[in-house]
């Protein structure tokens, strides 16, 4: 019995792991940086389909004596999908994509700001991350289309902003900020024993965060990034609070366009809900499939 | 309340063929052991021998699957138990000391009194000052568990369960978790309660503390008792085998 | 005083016509953003207060041992949880809100039983609610088993473990997260616009709509009573952050 030959605190070292508190494993909130994306690949993809069903059977008896009934408009809705599709979801997609290039780069750029050895510019880049993290997201939206101008001339040359192009901009403000918070929360979890290891061996300060500090924190980096990405693509509705003719938008004049029966609420915002979780599920899955290989390996 | 024809001069705790179950594992396989008033035992055996399972089932922390424990003669395998009653007679310090972080060091000893016992504060208070010195924390009342050191939050803990004014003591490997320096001071503690007369129930790994303060050794491997007996006979004239073994590897 | 600033800005608005302060000189547009402010207000705190009420009582049907009370709350979180919080809004107000019952105040105008301000309430507090019930159940799950059994052995029957040790301790834990999830409530109540509850953001873009010189000044004071708003939570939540924080614990 090996048992015998490990006595701790006598044969062995007494080891002990003190559980005063265990690690708070909230899946809900900033404090975890994939916790989004956690909880959306914990699900399982029935749930959603089960709660639309419900929901829409639900109604079905107070509709039954109507002549419009809960089939006829999933009917219309079915005649709607190509287009609410590839015309709406399309641009709720692009939008996102747009927003989070823009968002990361101007991110990455306010991060490592966050950490500059220069006092005021470190203050700045702090004020900016803020500010964009906590004000609302619509608040931004609309500061943004009101701002920006509807064309811009360079040079004799008249370019027009349609307005997807200037909420690519509004969302790019809170993306840039997250992310921000991203870079400086990877860079600042790499021990300070690394920082001290290569400027000992005359690493210049470019160097040392170029060379041994972003290559550590870069994969540690792409989880939460994913993570925002989910978030964003979520958020990408409130545009058609600004008119751009997104998915929500276009399903609302769908709904004008089928004489507004009450009845096709259901479908059509149900539809929203499913491809909504459809497109966001899978990225969820990958990232805590990411993470949890990143997390082995450093 | 059953009404127990229980003396002073019976057991304070009687187990009889213990037997304890997790699953498919068989724990316990029939422990038995008497003790008496103001004894102070020692439990002693490898890791996994079922010392530790066996004293959290003497305070129901663990259910029992067959056998009888008696406190004082109330059976703690009784469906029909009353915890609390039990509780207040039975006190349990534990490796990781579990006080509660949230509450200053004076705060966790006055906590049961009042709380369950619902006794008069000036009186706990009190109390919980006179248990503070005893352990020789004098000064440290206020102070968090977490910012005092392992010794002393076990120290704290031990205070925290005399605070009950129990009959019994139990310690499941109070110092398993401490540093070398830090053991010293709760052992001390532990021997003055041993010889104030309490009734002490430790698990350990302390030999050299065994053999000065207990009365009895039990050796226990594998869910049974190989043997026991007073600590001059248990560690020079041990019969059996395995505890031959075990003792030469720690002595 | 006010006499003086009023006129200020009417001046800067007749020699600048794209700064149109108008709600600082004119009463009817003063009184919009004063009901919009009350109304933004008015929704945060009500919706916090009933998120919390949903956090508790979700994380405790969820400890429920039946299953499908459980599956139930699960269902709930994960719904609300995974669509965007604008969609919700827009289906509990049009599609849900169609089949609640009407009344008619003066036998001529059908009203619903529940308003716009009512869905907004109770969308934002199920959308809320949901994180705090993950909140809550994690918080409680942080508190080891340990020291429920050290409160157990001193005595406490359920009720009391909970109330004095595992509840106050989970609440501690889950404060930074509870915060983080409040401060975002706030910000999601800008979204109720769309099922046109008229607070603050809806107010300033009626605003500028009727007076179109009106636009930079709506905005500025947009963009500062938001970041004033979440400002001022963000700090007392920090300042009640530090006060609660377990001593000796974390950084």
């Amino acid at each position: 019995m090996s048992a015998r030959h490990r006595i701790p605190g006598i044969t062995a070292t007494a080891t002990t792991d003190l559980p005063v508190l265990k690690p708070f494993n909230a899946k809900a909130s900033g404090h975890d940086d994939i916790g989004f994306c956690r909880f959306l690949a914990n699900l399982s993809p029935q749930t959603i389909f089960l709660f639309v069903f419900v929901v829409a059977l639900w109604p079905i008896a107070a509709l039954a004596q109507a002549k419009y009934t809960l089939g006829d408009a999933f009917d219309a809705l079915w005649k709607w999908i190509p287009f609410l599709v590839t015309k709406g979801f399309a641009l709720n997609i692009l939008i996102s994509f747009l927003t989070m290039a823009i968002g990361t780069f101007a991110g990455v750029l306010l991060g490592l700001w966050q950490i500059s050895p220069n006092r005021a510019v470190r203050k700045f880049a702090w004020a900016i991350t803020q500010t964009f993290r906590n004000s609302p997201w619509l608040v931004l939206l609309f500061i943004v289309m009101l701002a920006f101008p509807f064309e811009v001339s360079i040079g004799g040359l008249t370019i027009p902003i349609p307005d997807w192009m200037k909420a690519v901009f509004g969302l790019s403000l809170p993306i840039m900020a997250n992310i921000s918070e991203v870079v400086r929360g990877a860079i600042q979890s790499v021990p300070t024993g690394q920082w001290e290891a290569s400027e000992s061996l005359a690493f210049s300060r470019r160097q040392v965060l170029w060379q041994i500090i972003l290559p550590q924190c870069f994969k540690r980096m792409i989880p939460p990034w994913m993570n925002w990405y989910a978030i964003l693509t979520m958020a990408t509705p409130l545009v058609s609070l600004l008119g751009v003719e997104e998915i929500v938008t276009l399903s609302r004049q769908a709904m004008e366009g089928e004489d507004n029966h009450p009845e096709l609420l259901i479908p059509f915002y149900g539809f929203c809900l499913v491809i909504f979780f459809v497109y966001c599920y899978p990225i969820a899955r990958w990232t805590i499939s990411l993470e949890r290989k990143f997390s082995v390996k450093l | 309340m059953a009404t127990s024809t229980w003396t002073e001069k019976d057991p304070m705790v009687s187990a009889t063929d213990v037997h304890k179950s997790f699953g498919d594992l068989e724990v316990l396989k029939g422990i038995s052991m008497d003790v008496m008033k103001g004894e102070c035992i020692c439990i002693i055996g490898p890791s996994g021998s079922g010392k530790s399972t066996f004293i959290r089932c003497i305070n129901a922390l663990n259910p029992i699957n067959a056998g009888s424990i008696l406190v004082e003669g109330q059976e703690v395998n009784d469906p029909q138990l009353d915890k609390l009653e039990l509780r207040k007679k039975v006190g349990m310090v534990f490796q990781q000391y579990n006080l509660f972080p949230h509450k200053t060091a004076l705060e966790n000893i006055m906590m049961a009194p009042l709380k369950v016992l619902k006794q008069e504060k000036s009186e706990v208070e009190a109390r919980a000052r006179d248990l503070i010195k005893k352990v020789r924390l004098d000064g440290k009342e206020d102070s968090y568990p977490g910012e005092l050191s392992g010794g002393q939050q076990q120290r704290v803990a031990i205070a925290r369960s005399l605070a009950m004014r129990p009959d019994v003591m139990l310690f499941d490997e109070v110092t398993a978790a401490l540093d070398p320096e830090t053991v010293k001071e709760v052992l001390v503690t532990i021997r003055e309660l041993a010889e104030e007369g309490m009734t002490c129930i430790l698990v350990t790994h302390e030999m050299g503390f065994a053999r000065e303060v207990a009365n009895h050794i039990y050796f226990t491997d594998r869910g049974i008792i190989v043997e026991h007996g007073p600590p001059k006979t248990f560690f020079t004239k041990a019969k059996d085998p395995r505890t031959k073994e075990f003792l030469s590897q720690i002595l | 005083m006010l006499q003086a600033i009023q006129d200020y800005f009417r001046e800067l608005y007749e020699a600048n016509p794209s700064w149109n302060f108008i709600y600082i000189y004119d009463p009817v547009q003063a009184q919009r953003v004063l009901d919009g402010l009350l109304m933004t207000v008015w929704l945060s705190v009500v919706c916090v207060i009933l998120s919390v009420v949903i956090g508790v009582v979700g994380a405790w049907l969820q400890g429920s041992p039946v299953r499908w009370v459980r599956a139930i709350v699960q269902g709930y979180i994960q719904f609300f949880r995974n669509t965007p919080p604008l969609i919700q809004l827009l289906f509990f107000y049009f599609a849900l809100g169609q089949f609640t019952p009407k009344y008619s105040p003066d036998g001529w105008l059908e009203v619903p039983i529940i308003s716009n301000v009512g869905w907004a309430i109770i969308s934002l507090s199920f959308f809320a609610g949901a994180f705090n019930v993950e909140i809550f159940r994690s918080g409680i799950e942080a508190v080891p088993e340990s020291t429920k059994e050290a409160s157990e052995s001193l005595g406490m029957n359920r009720l009391q473990t909970y109330g004095y040790v595992v509840l106050p301790l989970a609440f501690r834990v889950s404060l930074p997260a509870l915060n983080n999830n409040l401060v975002n409530l706030v910000k999601t109540t800008t979204q109720a616009i769309v099922i046109a509850v008229p607070e603050l953001l809806y107010q300033l873009v009626s605003i500028y709509n009727d007076y179109s010189t009106a636009q930079n000044a709506c905005m500025v004071l947009m963009f500062v009573v938001y970041i004033g708003l979440v400002g001022i939570l963000v700090l007392t939540m920090n300042r009640w952050e530090r006060a609660m924080r377990i001593p000796g614990y974390g950084a």
